[in-house]
């Protein structure tokens, strides 16, 4: 908040950053040339671009230190980026800023088989966590769809999450400790070798904190064993409410399933077409419904399931009978988005969580706000979680079709926060949700976060503008805004 | 009534930040053992309570700060539920509040995760008298910093909770207790082998040169690690694990300075010299003497962990582990973003 304006970002001021910074680091590491900082430009929110003043690339903990004196010493602020596969544009370059790319941080450094932990460099991908202690046994379970690409850095920066939450939990559940460099450059260690901490949880606070707090330097996860057999329930509905009711009908039933999905028509169609996973066109909803453990805990949450799905009403069912098959059912779910942007030229995702009895109404709105923006809507759920993903199908060279699909986006966001849950479950703020902080948060819940990053980042330099809004942003963003639940004119109709 | 309370404890706090005035905020008194010496007026926050939502096919719980544990886990019960990290209580007046503040778990925690893993949301009074809420009632939600999770375990430090959203889960349908005779070696390296094997482990508790494991899960599973593991089955099972977890056990020499030494779970046995119980998949080591905080600490460190007073001794001296000096100047500011003043339990946590 007591922040400053870093200096504009003139020709002068690039030179002045990249000699400082090519005086302390390797010639190849700083790159200031247009089509050098092009890659940079974006995350995995295409949507929003800026290539940054400078981007630096060091190699080592020492190097990043240096890169963060140099944004301390000439006040330039400062935005890391890991695999760039963020979707709210957390690791969008600022045009005054460095780009700290992770990229070289790419290392496992320990296994420790006996004590069932992982300690990585920030840029390890998600997925080589999985793949290197596999032959151990064990695994790591946060598992983001983008887990083959996602770096573990930008898991804790996001809190990321996956579709075996509700069983495995989060990234903050699965990480032990971190090594960070503070900007004011400080090397230490956030969590610990033990279960548990002295002082207050700032492991809890670094996750999802992104970027915004200090920069992650080292993770030491915690691996798991991995289940000895998993298999799959694949059941159709004939309509949402009831696909919701069979979701609800789970976990009444004291299951807690390894993973439970929903994809609606739409979703299904393009998944279908995308993967021919085998899936049921005529449903309106499908559920995939995992369990795992051993072969006897398996066969007997399998028949519990089996048993809910039916006395909910489902009209087509089928139990992966084999591995090969368990991953067919599972294949259109993972690649949904990527199918879903087969049968659109833009999608736009949407990461509301919603407390998972208002899904029928949350997806009967979308329904009426799609045909009133006239926009059409696919709709994929982590519906153990609540955690909810409306993908709005658009065309970005029609003109004028984002700013309606963004408005339509926020009206979702608006419509989570209305039911009692948040706008985003697990792809975090960012740049993209900025505008709704203001809708979930009164001005002093966000000045005590602001307070917060105070106290890690007194002159706010990392990763500034992003996750947390200035209270002058979100009064300029007006009194039409929802707020928890409250219309400022509830009798009025909105659309 | 309910309203009134949040606005009355708004007010005092604000009259008490602006005469720096110190607040020793009280629940069901059960914790006062606990961290270092309370000092202050007393908030009273017990008459907080109840109940404000529960919808068991969310697995989402919402409470008021001041509800006895007791209460809680009574509904979770009725409803073939219950908080997952098996929160002691030490005295019946136990409130949900207090065991979030100090970040309770019990037996189960290594298999299931902490009370800061459960929390979901938090409502709180921070020290500038303001009512704040964060996070939520839903299971994933990265909108914000994390300082629901933030209040467990900084001892009212930060902010009086007022209420608290967690995630609950069905209570295992089966469980068994083994008993093994082991030496203290082989335990360390038993515990750790079965935690990276498939097995429905819920707790350990070695002493005396007994290792008592616990398996929860589906019946088939637990049938299944019970032939796999061997072992003599235990038949006060349940009886044995509450008195582990309420310290009722012999071992718990209330005449005697209470250790607890949070160590890396693969750390060689620790020669403290007094008698140690050790659960939590040999992660948690409770030394019963007069250990001295110098050396406690010297042997929690080698052992890559911490060390804390946890009952008994001289709390003058500091009860936690020290802080690396960057830590402590990030918690010195934390305290000053909640508290300014620092009205709010000051001390409670050596210098926060």
């Amino acid at each position: 908040m007591n922040a400053t304006s870093p200096p504009a970002a003139t020709p002068e001021r690039q030179a002045q950053v990249a000699s400082a910074l090519a005086a302390r680091l390797p010639a190849h590491a700083v790159l200031t040339a247009k089509e050098d900082l092009r890659p940079y430009e974006c995350d995995g929110l295409s949507a929003y671009r800026q290539t940054p003043l400078v981007a630096a690339l060091p190699g080592t903990v020492a190097e990043a230190a240096e890169v963060l004196r140099v944004a301390r010493e000439t006040g330039t602020p400062v935005v890391a980026r890991g695999s760039g596969t963020g979707l709210s544009g957390g690791a969008l370059p600022l045009a005054d800023g460095i780009l700290l790319s992770l990229g070289k941080f790419n290392r496992i450094l320990a296994i420790d088989p006996l004590a069932r932990t992982l300690r990585a460099q920030p840029g390890v991908r998600n997925a080589q966590i999985t793949e290197a202690a596999a032959p151990l046994g064990l695994y790591y379970a946060p598992d983001p769809s983008s887990q083959i690409a996602c770096s573990i850095g930008g898991n804790v920066a996001e809190n990321s999450g996956g579709v075996h939450c509700l069983k495995y939990g989060l990234t903050v559940h699965n990480v032990q400790k971190v090594r960070a460099l503070t900007i004011e450059g400080d090397d230490v260690g956030i969590g610990s070798d033990a279960l548990d901490a002295p002082g207050y949880d700032l492991l809890a606070l670094a996750h999802g904190s992104e970027g915004l707090l200090a920069l992650v330097t080292e993770v030491t996860v915690k691996l798991l064993p991995k289940p000895q057999t998993a298999q799959v329930v694949m059941t159709s509905f004939m309509d949402v409410e009831a696909a919701g009711e069979a979701v609800a009908a789970v976990i009444g039933a004291g299951i807690v399933p390894a993973g439970l999905e929903m994809m609606d028509k739409l979703a299904t169609a393009a998944a279908e077409d995308f993967v021919h996973a085998g899936y049921d066109l005529e449903a309106e909803a499908i559920l995939l419904c995992e369990s795992d453990g051993t072969p006897e805990e398996v066969a007997e949450e399998i028949a519990k399931i089996t048993a809910v799905m039916r006395e909910a009403g489902c009209t087509a069912f089928a139990v992966s009978a084999s591995e090969a098959e368990r991953l067919r059912f599972w294949s259109g779910r993972k690649a949904a988005f990527p199918a879903v942007g087969r049968i659109s030229p833009d999608y736009y995702c949407i990461d509301g969580s919603i407390p998972r009895g208002a899904l029928s109404k949350v997806l009967r709105r979308i329904a009426e706000l799609s045909a009133h923006y006239g926009l059409r809507c696919a709709n994929v759920f982590h519906a153990g979680d609540g955690n909810l993903h409306p993908l709005i199908l658009y065309d970005a060279n029609v003109p004028g079709e984002f700013e309606k699909t963004e408005e339509f986006a926020g009206d979702i966001l608006d419509l989570s926060i209305e039911v009692g849950g948040t706008i985003t479950g697990e792809h975090g703020v960012g740049v993209e949700k900025i505008r709704q902080m203001c809708t979930q948060f009164r001005p002093a819940e966000l000045a005590q976060f602001h307070a917060v990053k105070a106290a890690f980042d007194p002159q706010g330099l990392l990763n500034p503008g992003k996750a947390v809004p200035t209270l002058n942003r979100c009064a300029d963003y007006g009194a039409m805004r929802v707020h928890r639940g409250q219309l400022p004119h509830p009798d009025l109709p909105r659309f | 009534m309910a309203h009134d309370f949040i606005k009355d404890t708004c007010e005092r706090v604000k009259d008490h930040a602006s005469r720096k005035a110190p607040l020793a905020i009280r629940g069901g008194g059960t914790k006062a053992f606990l961290g270092a010496l309370p000092a202050g007026e007393p908030l009273e926050v017990a008459g907080y309570a109840g109940i404000v939502a529960y919808e068991p096919r969310e697995l989402v719980l919402v409470v008021r700060a001041g509800t006895r544990l007791a209460e809680v886990e009574a509904a979770l019960a009725a409803e073939g539920q219950a908080l997952a990290f098996e929160p002691p209580r030490f005295g019946e007046a136990a409130t949900i509040g207090g065991t979030v503040a100090c970040n309770l778990s019990g037996p189960r925690r290594p298999y299931a995760g902490a009370a800061r893993d459960f929390v979901l949301g938090a409502r709180i009074v921070n020290g500038r008298g303001e009512d704040l809420s964060f996070g939520g009632r839903v299971i994933k939600n990265v909108a914000g910093y994390d300082v629901s999770r933030l209040m467990a375990g900084a001892y009212g430090t930060l902010g009086v909770v007022t209420e608290l959203s967690f995630k609950v889960l069905p209570r295992p349908p089966a469980e068994a207790t083994l008993a093994f005779e082991m030496d203290e070696p082989a335990m360390i390296a038993a515990v750790n082998q079965w935690a990276g094997q498939p097995l429905p482990l819920s707790a350990t508790a070695w002493e005396s040169g007994v290792l008592r494991v616990r398996l929860s899960g589906a019946a088939s599973a637990v049938a299944a690690a019970r032939a796999k593991l061997g072992g003599a089955e235990v038949a006060d099972g349940p009886a044995y694990w509450e008195a582990l977890r309420e310290h009722r056990l012999p071992f718990f020499d209330p005449a005697r300075p209470l250790w607890r030494l949070s160590v890396a779970q693969t750390a060689a046995p620790i020669a403290a010299g007094h008698p140690q119980l050790v659960e939590w998949g040999a992660g948690l080591r409770w030394v019963s003497g007069d250990l001295g905080a110098a050396r406690a600490r010297e042997l929690a460190a080698a052992a890559r962990g911490h060390a804390t007073l946890f009952r008994g001794g001289d709390r003058a001296a500091g009860v936690f582990h020290p802080l690396d000096p960057a830590i402590a100047k990030i918690h010195r500011r934390l305290k000053e973003a909640f508290d300014p003043a620092g009205v709010l339990n000051p001390g409670r946590m050596d210098n926060f």
